[in-house]
């Protein structure tokens, strides 16, 4: 469908190093970086506004490496929406169909389709300067679906929208990509890939470090920079011992379940699965430790504590027992895991 | 308006600002004030004048016109293009604003004369640059263009490269992203530089003196009565020429305005 081999650019003090994606169709693939690691750029590449210094584009096996912008079958839809001031909503939608040979009434048929597809038939005849970021979003997707692309190209498209715009905007990119098109959105944020995706790639400083399927990427981090960027806290690359124990940064000795004779390798423990005593628990939990609360971080619903245990842990726990064990920066706890909690990456 | 208590500087500088702005008033007005309705209506009549308000009027308009044709692509490109002797071409672009235009006049002369390439070609066609109202409008232009062609490379230059990029993606040819795009984004800057290249058109003197004394164009009128006539005489020409042409800029002003809030 859309395959991007060895592609590489320099931009002033930026680069791009060999990228190499392959989409199939129907794909929701999402590129995962930082602000400023090259995903926008990328975008630009395959869209044709910025020329590669080597590498090829394959769109449908067709090379369109330099083929003209206009004639890519590629729609992209920027981060600032890229709407044009002077026309109206519907101006902006029909912008493509212009020179189509197409009858009024065909054009009108297209612009309300797509109107109505993405929630806009109301916004029609108004002026774009007053729209809310979420309206011009859809405007600019619904310009952008109307031309049929092959492969559409989203910058960022949650990124400067509330809350309840993302959930909206999110099912409606569901539906796009359910109804055939391929999407390929770039985004900083690791849960809108979670949400959306069904392959990922993560960036890092104009290179690929991982791809895969979501599952595989956010299962199996290739490094500490995948993992934390995917939101994974607890990991660490430990030595294993034939006993089922693994040393962690050689400080701190853990229970793992099967490691299948591994010398080294990676693991991961979810916040969610570690558990807060006052106490050391009599339980099945193997990994007992105290430790010094180092932060507390509140979130929406619950809280996160770094716990120094001679590493680092970050546990998640409820509101409710946040309160329950009054803990306080600096105090001592104890914290618990069973070895099962603790996942091996070979 | 502001209630803050005006500081030092400020009172200064309105002092300062006010002399300036009595600099430019205290001539006109004294003109007016210095020319009866009499003298008004008299001239008001005199067919010299009526037609040289017209020719002036028609000619400025018509070259403005003729060599935006031009002067709009290259603003577009010098706004767009990145090349090694940019600098160099936008300087050649100011060149007619800062020679003297007596000199300007000589230039154009010697490029439009009969024995000119140009000129061997008007009058092929039957056109005699040097005393012809083409003549007057190559060398209103001349002096003129810079206007229009600053303004609408400023106006270009603020419209997002990405908007253009955006039409392109979606399916646009290039000369539908400028017509569809690129020129109603810029326009108001456009329109600005129109009327500009249309005002100084119709106030250049020094440059069309050389080029064409008859037909004459009110400036050269206003210089012949002073120079024939005096000052007396001279006077309420000025007076209705400069009445014209504050009409038509307030109006082409305030059409441009109202352009603008209509898209808004």
């Amino acid at each position: 469908m859309l395959k991007l081999i060895d592609i590489s650019v320099k931009l002033g003090d930026f680069q791009l190093s060999k990228i190499n994606i392959d989409l199939e169709k129907g794909d929701y693939y999402v590129l995962l970086g930082k602000s400023g690691v090259g995903k926008t750029v990328l975008l630009e590449i395959i869209a044709g506004l910025i020329n590669p210094e080597s590498g090829q584009i394959f769109l449908n096996d067709i090379d369109i490496t330099h083929e003209k912008i206009q004639k890519r079958k590629v729609g992209i839809v920027f981060q600032d929406y890229s709407i044009f001031p002077h026309l109206s909503v519907k101006q902006n939608i029909a912008y493509p169909l212009k020179g189509k040979s197409l009858s009024n009434q065909q054009t009108e048929k297209l612009i309300n389709e797509f109107a109505e597809l993405t929630n806009v038939t109301h916004l029609l005849n108004r002026s774009t300067t007053k729209l809310s970021g979420g309206e011009l979003q859809r405007v600019a997707l619904a310009r952008t679906l109307i031309t049929k692309p092959d492969c559409l190209l989203l910058d960022e498209p949650l990124a400067s929208l509330d809350i309840q715009l993302k959930g909206d905007l999110r099912n409606l990119l569901r539906k796009i990509n359910q109804s055939g098109t391929t999407i390929l959105h770039v985004t900083h944020d690791y849960e809108e890939a979670i949400a959306l995706s069904n392959k990922i790639a993560v960036m890092h400083e104009g290179e690929i470090i991982q791809k895969g399927s979501t599952k595989e990427v956010f299962q199996k981090p290739a490094n500490e920079f995948v993992a934390n960027f995917t939101g994974i806290k607890n990991f660490f690359y430990a030595e294993f011992s034939p006993v089922n124990t693994a040393k962690i940064n050689e400080k701190v000795e853990i229970h793992v379940s099967n490691h299948e004779q591994l010398k080294n390798g990676k693991i991961i423990i979810r916040g969610e699965e570690i558990i807060v005593s006052e106490n050391c628990l009599q339980s099945s939990a193997t990994n007992n430790f105290k430790g010094k609360i180092l932060q507390i971080i509140p979130y929406f619903s619950n809280y996160e504590l770094i716990v120094d245990i001679g590493i680092e842990l970050s546990v998640v726990i409820s509101e409710e027992s946040f309160l329950r064990f009054n803990l306080k920066e600096h105090s001592e706890t104890w914290v618990s895991f069973k070895s099962t909690a603790v996942k091996i990456i070979p | 308006m502001s209630k803050n208590k005006l500081s030092r500087l400020d009172i200064l500088f309105m002092v300062l600002g006010g002399l300036v702005l009595l600099f430019i008033i205290s001539p006109l007005l004294g003109m007016f004030l210095a020319t009866t309705p009499n003298q008004l209506f008299e001239t008001t009549k005199d067919p010299e004048v009526l037609n040289s308000i017209w020719l002036t009027l028609w000619v400025s308009f018509a070259a403005t016109v003729i060599f935006a044709f031009g002067a709009i692509p290259l603003s577009y490109f010098l706004a767009r293009t990145q090349f090694k002797f940019k600098g160099l071409i936008n300087g050649i672009v100011d060149l007619p604003v800062v020679i003297p235009h007596s000199a300007a006049g000589i230039a154009i002369l010697g490029f439009v004369s009969r024995d000119s390439a140009l000129g061997k070609i008007g009058s092929s066609l039957g056109i005699d640059f040097v005393g012809h109202p083409a003549g007057i409008a190559v060398a209103m232009a001349f002096v003129s263009i810079p206007f229009l062609i600053n303004a609408a490379r400023d106006g270009f230059e603020n419209v997002p490269v990405r908007l253009e990029k955006t039409a392109l993606n979606l399916g646009a040819s290039p000369i539908r992203v400028f017509f569809t795009i690129s020129l109603p984004l810029a326009w108001k800057n456009v329109l600005s530089g129109l009327i500009m290249m249309f005002a100084r058109g119709l106030s250049e003197f020094g440059a069309v003196i050389i080029i064409a004394y008859h037909p004459m164009i009110t400036p050269v009128l206003i210089f012949e009565r002073f120079g024939a006539f005096g000052l007396k005489y001279a006077r309420p020409v000025s007076v209705v020429f400069i009445i014209v042409c504050l009409v038509f800029f307030v109006l082409l002003r305030s059409l441009a305005k109202e352009r603008k809030s209509n898209d808004a």
